[in-house]
């Protein structure tokens, strides 16, 4: 179980360089209420509406070439139930990827249902929570972001 | 208005709406907004002081979004009951988020008569949901105008007083 550290992130960042985190929900209430979250505690946040567009800003879509150079994601925060492409499908599409792997996933679901946590878990997700997301559930997430090794 | 007035208005008004009433339609009541309201309103702050009023335009835009395709979904010659269930998963999520309380739980109550394909039964859920967003947009828009014109008259809105 990831190790919950009370004290400011700048402990394992560079001060001036704030975790970033990639946000896929496709309700815009959600996706606000959770770059909230994240940005009060200290988080850089990039939203997406769905599966399809968060590959495409992964560099992962279909016809993209992965080029990654720039690009900097310490947790990706998805929702499970979303149009087109599911939250259990995009974390299995991060994960089959070479570049993105690494990046933690945790999945939110409105939805307690074990057999879709199993899934996710195994399917290789950090954390599952259920919505709505309270404060509480911040520090959690805290937890899940990775430092960048370069 | 006196802040302090103001202030001591604002908080019984927002304890009025999570009391428990005593019936409803599917005999049980509850208050208009719950917990996660206080969640949203702890989000804010001198940094961020629209946040509340923000979310709460997003809440109205989507759910008049989705009631308006479920009329029509439900006036359909042949319903799709699993578009109607997907709009009602819509709303009941985006009303969860927001801590409005009743209207999630009509939309608890009307995703099973779309289980059952009960035409009826969702027309009579799509009128109750009405009825209660009616009611919880009129409170919030209340709600959030008298807390402007508190952090307009120099007071700031006591958040610790809320408790449930």
């Amino acid at each position: 179980m990831a190790s919950s550290s009370s004290s400011l992130p700048s402990m394992e960042f560079d001060i001036d360089e704030k975790p970033h985190v990639l946000a896929v929900d496709d309700s815009s209430i959600d996706r606000k209420v959770i770059e909230r979250l994240l940005t009060n505690s200290t988080c850089r946040v990039t939203t997406a509406e769905n599966g399809k567009r968060a590959l495409e800003y992964l560099g992962l879509a279909d016809g993209q070439h992965p080029n990654h150079g720039d690009l900097k994601v310490n947790m990706i925060i998805t929702d499970y139930s979303m149009p087109g492409m599911t939250g259990y499908e995009l974390l299995k599409r991060i994960k089959e990827s070479p570049n993105m792997k690494e990046i933690p996933v945790v999945v939110v679901s409105s939805e307690n249902i074990p057999t879709r946590i199993n899934q996710c878990m195994e399917g290789g997700a950090q954390e599952f929570l259920l919505k709505p997301l309270q404060l509480s559930d911040a520090k959690k997430l805290r937890c899940h972001i990775k430092k960048l090794n370069n | 208005m006196e802040v302090v007035q103001m202030q001591r208005a604002w908080v019984e008004y927002t304890k009025s709406l999570f009391r428990e009433f005593s019936y409803s339609f599917f005999g049980w009541m509850k208050g208009f907004l719950d917990a996660q309201f206080q969640q949203l309103q702890l989000l804010q702050d001198e940094s961020n002081p629209d946040f509340v009023a923000e979310v709460v335009s997003l809440f109205f835009e989507d759910s008049e979004r989705l009631l308006s395709d479920l009329t029509f979904a439900l006036e359909q010659q042949s319903v799709d009951f699993k578009k109607v269930d997907a709009h009602v998963h819509q709303l009941k999520g985006s009303s969860s988020s927001i801590g409005a309380q009743r209207v999630k739980n009509d939309c608890i109550a009307f995703r099973s008569f779309c289980e059952e394909q009960n035409v009826e039964g969702c027309q009579r859920c799509l009128q109750q949901v009405k009825q209660d967003y009616s009611l919880v947009k009129s409170k919030l828009e209340a709600l959030i105008r008298l807390e402007q014109q508190i952090v307009a008259a120099g007071g700031s809105i006591p958040m610790e007083e809320l408790s449930f």
